[in-house]
Order: C-alpha cells, then structure tokens, then sequence
C-alpha cells in the first residue's frame, strides 16, 4: 500500500510543512526546560491533522514555535521547518528572522491562529469590523475602504453570523461566545491563508455551541482547500475532525497515524491506555482504567522512553535507558515510538 | 410548615407542603429560586431580574449521585451553592438531613446555624489550583476543619493520615505544600479535606473538568470507591455527559434556571424525553471515527434572544419540535403514571407524547 492514503493528491514529495527533528529550550532562572525534543510531522495542502496530548506535552509549544512566537528566553535548539509558500518557495521557519517582514508575511497571511479564547486574538476597543479590515489591508493594500467592508461581511456570513452588515459595527464583548470564536475565525480567514491552526478552538464553549463551530471549521478547511492543525486534548473532537492524528507526550511524537488506525488498532501503549481512560457516552462502562501516575514536569524529565514512568507494557531496562526510534507499524503513514515494536523497526528519516 | 411560595408546584403540590423527609432522603430542595437584580445607569436602579435558578425541586436518596447537567448559565452551580448556602435563596426550601437525623431547611437557617449544618455538608471545587491555600501544608489544609471542631493535634494527624491514604495519596507528604503536588493529587486533598469531618452530603461542582484526561479517571474511580465504601451522598454538577453517565444514579438536566428533564441516569441516557437533553447527548462526539456526530446539525448560528418574559418555553426558541403553545406557555415538570414513585421520571415538554427522541 503507498502512503498516498492519508496525503491528498499524492504531495507526499512536497508537504506544504514539514517539520523534522524539532527542538526547543527555554532558559529558567532554576535551570533550562525542553518542552520539545525532537518533533517531526508533515501537514499537506487540503488536509487536516490533529496534534493531541495532555497538557505539558509540547502542542501549543510546537504552533507557537511555527509562528515564531515563542516566550521570552527561548530558543529553537535544532530542527527545521519547511513551509511552502504561495509562490512555491520553500522557507524554512526555524531559520527565518521571527521579526522579519518576510514572516509577518507568512505569520497571519500564509498561516493563520485561532485560540481557545477569543479575546486574546481581538482588542476589545475597536469593532470587529476595523480589527477584521485591518487584517484585510495589511495584506492586501490595493483594497480601498468599500472592497474592504464588503470582503468583512462576505467572512462574517461566511462564518455564520446573522445580520453581518450591523454585527461588524459590534465590539466583541457584545457577542456571544460562540458568535465571538466565529468571527475570530472569520479573521483568521480574512487574509487567505492556507494553514489554519486551531489550538483548542471549541474547549471553552458549550456542547452544542462547539459541535456548531466544529462543524464551520470543517467546511471552511473543504470549501477553502485549507491545511488544519487542530491541537486539543479531546479524544473526541479529534476522532470526527481530522484524516490524520499526532500523539504527542513530553515533547515527543509518541505515535502518529491515519484517524481509523489510531483509534482501532492503537500501537503506542500511551494511546492505548489514554483511549481506555475516557469514560464512554453511548454504554455505562463498568470499571475505567485511569493512566497511574502523573505526566512528569517538563523540568524533571525522565531518562529513557518519557512515557515508561507510567506505562505498564515495559520490556524491559531498555525503555528506562533509551529513546526508541520511529517504526512503521500497521497500515501505512501508521508510525509509533515503542520498544514493544522493535521487531519491524525502521529507523526514522 | 406554611409555604409563603406563590409559585405552583412543581409536581401537582404534593410535597410542597410536607416538611418530612422520607427516612432514606439526605436532601430535598423544593421550589428553590434565585434572582439577581440587573442594575443599570448612575443610580444602579433595578431594572430587572435575571433568574439563575426558577423554581428547581429534587431529592436525593442516601448513598446515591444526583448529576446536575446543563450547559453553562443553565444555573446548575448556583444551586450547588445555594444547598451550602454560600448564596442565600429567593425562595424555596432546602431540607437537609443531618448526620445526627435532625432536618433542617438550609433555606432559612440564620448565623451560626449555618455553620453548624455545614459540618455535614461538603464541597468539591472544580479548580485544584486555586481552591487550595498556597501557604498551608497539606497537615493543615485537610485539618483545618477538624481544628475548627477543636480537634487536638494528635488526632487532626492521625485523621488526617488517614484520610490521605483513603484518598490514594502519601502519608509522609503530609507537611508538603500544594505546589508539590499535580493537579490530580490537589484534587485528591481537596477531597480529603471534604471528607474530613465524615459529611453525610458532598457537592462536586465540575470535580474533573480541569484535569488532564488521564488523571481524570482517576478520580472519578476514588470517587466511586469513596461512594461504595462510605456510602457518601453525592450532588454532582457536571456538563461532560459521559462522566456524570460513569457516576450518577439519578440526573437533573437544567436549562436557563429551570430543570427540564429529570429521572434515572439509564433512562435519561437511553431513552431521553426532552429535546434538549436528546440535543446535549448528541452533540458530544464519541471518541470513535466510525461513530455518527450531528449529521443533520444546523451549523449557522442562531441568535436566541434571551427573552425577560416568562411565557414560553424557555428552550422553545431552540426547539425544532416547537409549536405555537411552546411559545406561550412554560410547561410544568410532570411525571408519567406508572412511574418509580421513588424516582419518577419527569420532564416538562408540551410535546412529551408526540416526539419520539433517540438516545445513545
């Protein structure tokens, strides 16, 4: 079977973002911290991916990363991540002057952010109409003020807004909290980007008021051609969302697959052990199984394979000493980190 | 006891007016209200009132779980709180059971005897980062409500070791700080700590929505565990479905002030009633690519106009299966005859009988 499975029109030679080997460490005045140690993932044009993980595990680290956004005293140590811009230029990030023009370009125009709240992304002093026309003419001058506001309302009915010619002239305190996550999408969109990243986009809204803008991201990402990176910790959301799923845990890729095989046939025994810890809607299950033990501080991090402090599939002293390599397990694109799986190994890379 | 209420109650007045407790039942709220003034301008005059909770009646039997549902603002924490009277009621009645038997209505105690029934009711807090101390050990922490008993020493520590290991934390942590310990095991003190004084009632208000999904489980096993073990009674406020399904025995689905939908948890799940409650079930997606997730959803918002009138329905503006009477008439919290007389199953819809609604 070829990889083209999970990778749309057969661009696997050439992913719009490729990240290998990613490393990032942060100074602290009682020592340094590495929430990164050595990711890789690929995100091709059209499609969508899901990063998940507990808290502490690097996700949000590795999208702040992408857009050169990381906090103060920290460094990307090694690693590359090479972006396909709209020209056909490949760019890598990791290299790129975070405060250059070339990646403000890229950061807002060629990738876009939404986040768990949306009032980190707006000013709550100027209407959502100016803060969405501003995103339009930093990266489309020749728009006059008339093509702007129309292109405005065009994205707020995109998005599902009622009323957009009277909503626009709202601030954003006077919209719901669903109404605000959508025209926080509405202005990611506005300069036409081709990766949207979504860090836990719907955690802080209600139930049904999630399902509904779960529902808009997914139409945008087809009717937009767009690439997704959905970072959240919810099992659920990821299942119904995306074609292709990172685990992350401790600032490492643990196992990654297409959405079916991880959820079916889980290979890593953290993947395992996290599916089998969620209580199940649709049954009264009788007895969870909860993962013993806490996820390690990034600033206590274990020796070894970082998940073997709390796996109960060891095989043996090796897990505690050693970092196992990325095999191919299964079904293509399906990959894992686990000594369990040393017979079929396949060095990474 | 008179009731001053002018509100109908909730189920054709038959217990409206009944002081008694049935010997099994720890808690039975009755006709419970709450407004807040909404002030407005310069003079912050009173220009209406927004009602958090409107007329919530339920009981609890000893050694079960009430879940309280419902999406945020639905008002389920303001009840919470108002059965520990950390806020004072409009109206209604909250007859507690205590330890020693005695009833008493925690609607209209006074002072000290506020204080006094607290001893045997409890409250676990959603957030185990903020709800703790930062200053005091864990010794001191968990004692704290012994000492407030006049506990000695020597025995807060005992008690308090104790309890540290019922909860599946170590003993010898027990002059450490809360920063030691992971969000798990704060909510593991926390518990400890509500347990302390042998409550016969605990109210969990969001116990695991801040914690990691592995730690998750974990406590919701230690409060299974604690619930067989030591019969504890439990008010259960929670907006994850699938978790107040792994627990609870009977469910509240609340919404905008009002119970909806109410009755034993497997039936609520399998074969719900309300359109709201079959609306919240289907809305969460299972952790199963192959599973159906709102297929048929309407994905363009609608704003609901968060009406002040009372008439209506209060999800008819939601509804799809509303009708012109949903509009006009709020619907009563009715069982159906040949019900459990223990735990009828109640639900306030006009249209209870016509809608045939799936459950998961």
């Amino acid at each position: 079977m070829t990889k083209s499975m999970n990778t749309p029109d057969g661009q696997e030679k050439d992913p719009l973002l490729r990240v290998r080997d990613l490393r990032v460490r942060i100074a602290r005045d009682t020592g340094e911290v590495r929430p990164l140690n050595g990711v890789s993932f690929d995100i091709h044009a059209g499609q969508s991916v899901g990063i998940v993980g507990e808290s502490g595990c690097g996700k949000t680290m590795a999208a702040n990363a992408l857009l050169r956004i990381l906090p103060r005293r920290s460094e990307i140590t090694t690693g590359s991540m090479t972006f396909r811009t709209k020209d056909g230029d490949h760019v890598d990030l990791a290299q790129i002057d975070p405060t250059s023009v070339r990646m403000r370009q890229i950061r807002g125009g060629e990738i876009s952010m939404i986040f768990q709240e949306p009032m980190t992304a707006f000013s709550p002093v100027h209407t959502v109409h100016n803060q969405i026309a501003e995103m339009i003419r930093l990266h489309d001058p020749d728009a006059d003020a008339k093509q702007r506001r129309d292109r405005v309302e065009e994205l707020l009915d995109l998005v599902g807004i009622p009323n957009p010619s009277q909503r626009a002239d709202d601030y954003p305190f006077q919209l719901s909290g669903g109404m605000r996550q959508r025209a926080m999408i509405a202005m990611a969109l506005a300069s036409g980007p081709r990766l949207l990243i979504a860090d836990e986009p719907t955690t802080a809204l209600d139930m049904t008021v999630q399902a509904k803008v779960l529902k808009l991201i997914e139409r945008m990402q087809r009717e937009l051609n767009l690439a997704l990176m959905l970072i959240t910790h919810d099992l659920g959301v990821v299942a119904h969302m995306v074609s292709y799923v990172y685990v992350m845990y401790l600032g490492r890729v643990v196992e990654e697959g297409p959405v079916a095989a991880i959820y079916d046939d889980p290979k890593h025994p953290y993947t395992a052990a996290l599916l089998r810890s969620i209580p199940n809607l649709a049954e009264r299950s009788q007895h969870l199984e909860p993962i013993e033990g806490n996820v390690p501080s990034a600033d206590n991090m274990p020796t070894g394979c970082p998940f073997h402090t709390r796996c109960n599939e060891q095989v043996g002293d090796i897990c505690r000493q050693a970092m196992p390599a990325r095999i191919g397990v299964g079904e293509a694109g399906h990959a894992t980190s686990c000594f369990k799986h040393t017979d079929d190994r396949v060095e990474d890379g | 006891m008179a009731d001053t209420l002018s509100h109908p109650a909730p189920d054709d007045g038959t217990h409206a007016t009944v002081p008694e407790l049935a010997d099994d039942t720890i808690l039975r709220v009755d006709g419970l209200r709450k407004h807040f003034p909404v002030r407005r301008g310069l003079l912050q005059r009173v220009t209406g009132m927004v009602k958090a909770v409107d007329d919530v009646s339920f009981s609890v039997q000893k050694g079960k779980t009430l879940g309280l549902v419902g999406e945020s603002g639905c008002g389920k924490t303001t009840t919470g709180r108002m059965i520990l009277r950390a806020l004072d009621p409009t109206a209604g009645h909250i007859w507690f059971r205590r330890t020693d038997g005695r009833v008493v209505d925690m609607a209209v105690l006074r002072g000290q005897d506020i204080k006094d029934a607290r001893r045997d009711m409890q409250m676990i807090f959603q957030d185990p980062y903020s709800s703790l101390n930062p200053r005091m050990t864990v010794m001191d922490l968990i004692a704290e409500p012994l000492r407030a008993q006049g506990w000695s020493r020597g025995d807060c520590e005992r008690r308090v070791v104790e309890l540290m290991e019922r909860v599946g934390l170590d003993g010898r942590m027990i002059r450490r700080y809360p920063h030691a310990f992971s969000g798990g095991q704060r909510q593991r003190i926390g518990i400890a700590r509500a347990l302390a004084l042998r409550p016969s009632l605990i109210v969990a208000d969001e116990p695991v929505s801040a914690l990691d999904v592995s730690v998750q489980a974990q406590i919701l096993n230690l409060l299974r565990q604690l619930q067989s073990d030591l019969g504890l009674t439990l008010v259960f406020i929670a907006h994850d479905l699938s978790v107040v399904r792994y627990l609870c025995d009977h469910v509240a689905v609340m919404y905008h002030g009002q119970i909806v939908e109410q009755g034993v948890s497997e039936t609520l799940f399998t074969a719900p009633r309300h359109p709201y409650t079959a609306t919240l079930l289907h809305a969460a997606p299972a952790p199963d690519p192959h599973a159906a997730w709102m297929e048929e959803i309407d994905e363009v918002e609608t704003e609901v106009e968060e009406s002040d009138t009372d008439e209506g329905c209060p999800f008819a503006a939601r509804c799809v299966h509303a009708i012109d009477r949903c509009r006009q008439e709020n619907p009563d919290l009715v069982g159906e005859s040949g019900d459990d007389a223990v735990a009828p199953h109640l639900v306030a819809c006009h249209r209870v009988d016509e809608v045939t609604l799936q459950g998961v």
